[in-house]
């Protein structure tokens, strides 16, 4: 459904007759949607449900008529037995760029329609190659089938008269196009233009030499460009990673979520056995499963290409212990045995460190075991604010696409596209559709684009920022900062804060661009003041959506984990540390003496990090793709996935690991089956009651339909029929009153000089990424981002070389320039091998 | 009786005739008799005159075979390393004899005839690893004047898979 017909659902209804069938739909909405509907199938290659009409393909003619009125009364002009006499046009009408009108009669099966329609495929067909055989789309193919079901089953051209074009010519290392394929429907360069708003490839040249053009270096720079390919109607997209890999018939498929970012994109694994995989059964591609309250139908490149992690041939296959300076493989029995002995010694003195990437069964069997041992549960984020999403986050029901004009979005401290692609993405449509949008932002993002208003404030001022805007329509507060006050100048933040207080529905994301825990902890705590001092909490469009670092952060924080504010001394004097899914060692090399210090460390992981290989103990740990769980994602829909490909080894389930740890401890917890782990974590937890994994893979109708048999009509996106997942209540929903305290942001240690702040980027080089080999080209590298102003100081050009010095580790990077930056900051992207946590004092040399 | 006795006679006529005749039955495996022209033996994938593979790697034999007897795994060719026309061919090609039916099923759905049911019917296998036919046992040898694959070719020359076949005349 286009943008204007989600609004026309609210509107009245018109009556049609489409093939006999007679369906009422809103006003507005086009005769194929209708038709579509109705049940019945009016074929389309150029149209896509979720982009404007462009009526190029001429495929979905139709007879259309109208009932005749009177030229001089207006009224109904009747046929004798009473019906309404209905006027056809002497020609047929695409069905995909009319709008149904009220007793509009639409006719399919005759033989003019499908004359027309064999010879719309007989056109197509002219110097289409017909290499089914060895295309990927063979098999799942709208142009197939429509020509199996409306072609004409003969062409009178002449086969050797086909044109020969180019047949592999790669439109960056992800995306192929097979010139000859191409139908020229455009579905794809309106994607990119319209809803990834890249406009990176185009047309070139006309009539059959027209050709799909990349103009961005690298070749189709796109986060979305995966998305072009499930578009396609033919085979002429296809994605390097799958290239050849299996017929589609040939798939099995798993249902899952991706954990690469919080927005917990539903996705379908296509697994398949393998001979070159040594016959075991591999993920051949990950396709994106409609769910229209998280993703739609689309999913990032992250998550379609990153997968990959999950099957590095350095996958740990059974536990490993310390012997003396090495890990020597041993058996579950021994290795679960010296671990409790050791936890048991550790009572009171014990810590586990969790990566947020762990389903919700884990977190709550980790901090049960962490509770039972009086120990601390940490969690290995930057971000603050789990208890704020749990308070005032947006309510159950909300979905993005309901926001629209009169509410507002207000977007702080996140680079949205980089953060979380698909939150991008769902705001931009939603500003595109009337709602207003703020951005609060130090530089410009690409999410500047769709701004209505934007605030500009140094990075550090982020709560200061919401301080002003509250400040601005009730000055009460007599303790404002400096940076209030400089804040307070500026129109936009007196305008955003009348905005904020007069919207109908007003969702906030936060994010951590720029901020480390301290600021993200107060910028939490602002923004959920600021959501219940406008009265937008406790209901479904409205409150606080943390744009989490992390895939599954808000399940960690709902199980009572915490990120810790001082990492090495929360690790200092340790007994026993248990760390799952993560590796500090390797993002905190100043750790490296604390995790030595600390008697007995285990580590859960999927691959031997640099923590697992100082540890004393190592526990092989299935990826997400090999079990079941759940993630809740930023906007605490819990989702469910499962599992697609058996466990590499020896290894299991985090969630059962710690339980078999647990039981040795007294501690008795669920050890087989994720479902009923996630039965008493719901027991336990408020916001959790009364869900199920029964609950959690409910699903109902949704719209457009894709998949299935309607490839043609939506694209090879998978059809959700394992679960849309639950949006949990918020805490304001429950009865609870938010227990807030609005503490004015510490004032930052002042740094001099060059004032370095970590920033995300999305194909960043984390061990969930590095190794996927479409994007490896893609990933940034070590960089510093500058003001032009201090380049030039520097002598820096855009892309040299440069020696950056952070809290005394110097590391070697590539400089940009961002016009937006002011003087005396420089952006390090995290997760690029500098350690950066927080705001800090940079030196940035010219390399030699 | 009469009549009796003339049938006895009768029957006796066809012992005695089928004493001048040769015997039917034939000295194999010293002696083989010739198959049918239709005959439905051992697979055999066939190669181009220059040696290239004329499988494809499509896949459509393992969709067709009804006892799920065919498995095939694609990869990419390139003018450094070809193995057949156009841009795929057969890194896997796998058959278990001992699931085949032999229907030729496999052999119609073949886009560019590279599977051919040959004449081979002699299949014996002493464990069942034995049954699994690999793309080198049921790849035909290379013709005379052939080079083997994967060849090195010049580029652009064989940019299809498919090529522009007759019906056949049998």
């Amino acid at each position: 459904m286009t943008d204007s017909v989600m609004q026309a659902t609210q509107q009245k209804l018109v009556n049609v007759i489409i093939d006999n069938v007679e369906i009422a739909v809103p006003e507005g909405t086009l005769v194929v949607d209708a038709a579509k509907r109705a049940g019945i199938d009016i074929p389309v290659f150029c149209y896509h449900p979720k982009m404007e009409p462009v009526g190029m393909c001429r495929m979905c003619l139709v007879e259309i008529g109208r009932p005749e009125r009177s030229r001089d009364t207006g009224e109904l002009i009747t046929n004798e037995d009473g019906s309404p006499k209905i006027n056809f046009g002497p020609k047929l009408e695409t069905g995909c760029t009319i709008p149904v009108s009220e007793g509009m009669v639409v006719v399919g099966y005759t033989d003019k329609v499908s004359e027309a329609r064999e010879e719309v495929l007989e056109f197509l067909l002219t110097s289409h190659p017909l290499d089914c055989p060895i295309c990927d789309k063979g098999g799942e193919c709208p142009l197939q089938n429509l020509t199996m079901a409306f072609g004409p089953g003969k062409s009178r051209f002449i086969y050797d008269e086909k044109i020969d074009l180019a047949k592999h010519v790669p439109l960056g290392e992800q995306i192929f196009l097979d010139r000859e394929r191409c139908i020229q429907c455009a579905r794809c360069t309106r994607f990119q233009d319209i809803i990834a708003d890249d406009p990176v490839i185009g047309f070139s040249e006309r009539g059959r030499r027209l050709e799909i053009v990349t103009f961005s270096d690298p070749g189709f720079d796109s986060y979305w460009s995966g998305n072009t390919t499930d578009i396609c109607p033919v085979g002429a997209l296809t994605t390097a990673d799958f290239r050849f890999g299996a017929r589609p018939w040939e798939l099995q498929q798993s249902a899952s979520i991706c954990n690469q970012c919080s927005v917990g994109c539903n996705t379908t694994l296509n697994t398949r056995r393998e001979a070159k995989a040594g016959g075991r059964n591999v993920v051949k591609r990950v396709m994106p499963r409609q769910n229209e309250m998280v993703n739609e139908i689309w999913l990032c490149d992250k998550g379609r290409f990153a997968y990959h992690y999950t099957e590095a041939e350095h996958r740990i296959s059974q536990p490993l212990v310390r012997k003396g300076d090495e890990l020597v493989p041993a058996t579950w029995d021994e290795a679960l045995a010296l671990v409790a002995q050791n936890f048991k010694k550790a009572s009171g003195k014990f810590a586990s460190l969790s990566g947020g990437r762990l389903s919700n069964e884990d977190f709550f069997h980790i901090e049960q075991l962490t509770n039972k041992l009086k120990g601390k549960a940490l969690l290995d984020s930057a971000m603050a604010g789990g208890d704020m999403t749990a308070q005032v986050g947006v309510g159950a029901g909300t979905n993005l696409a309901d926001l629209g004009a009169g509410d507002v979005i207000f977007v702080i401290a996140s680079d949205l596209e980089e953060e979380a692609p698909l939150f991008w993405l769902r705001v931009k449509q939603a500003a595109e559709r009337g709602a207003t949008l703020i951005v609060a932002s130090p530089r410009r993002t690409k999410l500047h684009r769709a701004a209505s208003r934007v605030i500009e404030y140094e990075y550090g001022q982020e709560a200061a920022v919401i301080q002003a805007m509250l400040d601005s329509v009730s000055p009460k507060r007599p303790d404002q900062g400096q940076a209030v006050k400089d804040l307070l100048r500026q129109e936009d933040v007196k305008a955003a804060a009348e905005e904020v207080f007069n919207a109908g529905n007003l969702v906030v994301f936060y994010g951590s661009d720029g901020t480390d825990y301290a600021a993200s902890k107060a910028l939490a705590a602002a923004v959920a003041n600021l959501l219940i001092a406008t009265g937008h909490t406790g209901r479904a469009n409205s409150g606080l959506i943390a744009v989490w670092d992390k895939g599954n952060a808000q399940g960690a924080w709902d199980a009572g984990l915490r990120p810790s504010e001082d990492l090495g001394a929360d690790l200092a004097e340790l007994k026993a540390l248990y760390i799952v899914g993560s590796d500090p060692a390797a993002d905190y090399p100043k750790l490296k003496e604390t995790l030595d210090a600390a008697e007995f460390v285990v580590v859960q992981e999927l691959i031997l990090t640099e923590t697992a290989k100082q540890a004393d103990v190592v526990l092989p740990a299935q990826a997400f793709t090999e079990r079941e769980g759940s993630f809740t994602n930023a906007e605490r829909r819990v989702q469910r996935y499962y599992p697609a490909v058996p466990a590499v080894g020896r290894s299991r389930a985090d969630f059962a690991i710690t339980a078999q740890i647990a039981e040795q401890l007294g501690l008795e917890l669920e050890m087989a089956l994720p479902a009923r782990a996630f039965a008493n974590l719901a027991a336990q937890w408020p916001a959790y009651a009364g869900v199920t994994y029964a609950k959690l893979a409910e699903v109902h109708e949704q719209w457009p339909i894709i998949g299935r048999e309607d490839v043609y009509y939506g694209g090879t996106t998978y059809d959700n029929s394992q679960g849309l997942g639950v949006q949990l209540p918020s805490g304001a929903e429950r009865g609870e009153s938010p227990a807030l305290s609005f503490e004015p942001p510490a004032e930052a240690a002042a740094i001099k000089g060059l004032k370095a702040v970590p920033v995300t980027v999305l194909y960043d080089r984390g061990v969930t990424v590095v190794t996927a080999d479409v994007i490896n080209n893609r990933l940034a590298h070590p960089q510093v981002v500058l003001s032009p102003a201090d380049a030039d100081k520097l002598g820096l050009e855009m892309g040299a070389t440069a020696k950056l010095t952070l809290n005394e580790t110097t590391s070697s990077v590539v400089a940009y320039i961002d016009n937006s930056l002011t003087k005396g900051t420089a952006l390090v992207p995290r997760s690029l091998g500098i350690p950066i946590h927080g705001p800090t004092e940079a030196k940035v040399e010219a390399a030699r | 009786m009469i009549k009796s006795i003339g049938a006895i006679l009768k029957g006796m006529w066809t012992t005695f005739k089928s004493m001048f005749e040769g015997p039917v039955t034939v000295q194999y495996p010293e002696e083989k008799r010739p198959v049918r022209t239709r005959f439905k033996g051992r697979h055999e994938l066939k190669r181009y005159d220059n040696g290239l593979e004329k499988c494809i790697g499509c896949s459509l034999c393992a969709a067709a075979c009804p006892a799920d007897a065919i498995f095939v795994e694609a990869s990419e060719n390139s003018d450094e390393k070809r193995f057949s026309p156009g841009e795929r061919y057969a890194s896997t090609y796998e058959i278990n004899m001992l699931r085949c039916i032999f229907c030729g099923y496999c052999e119609d759905a073949c886009p560019t005839e590279a599977i051919v049911l040959g004449d081979n019917y002699e299949l014996s296998f002493t464990d069942r690893a034995q049954s699994i036919y690999t793309r080198e046992k049921l790849l035909d040898p290379v013709p005379p004047g052939g080079k083997p694959t994967p060849q090195k070719v010049q580029p652009g020359l064989y940019d299809r898979s498919i090529p522009v076949m007759e019906n056949p005349k049998d």
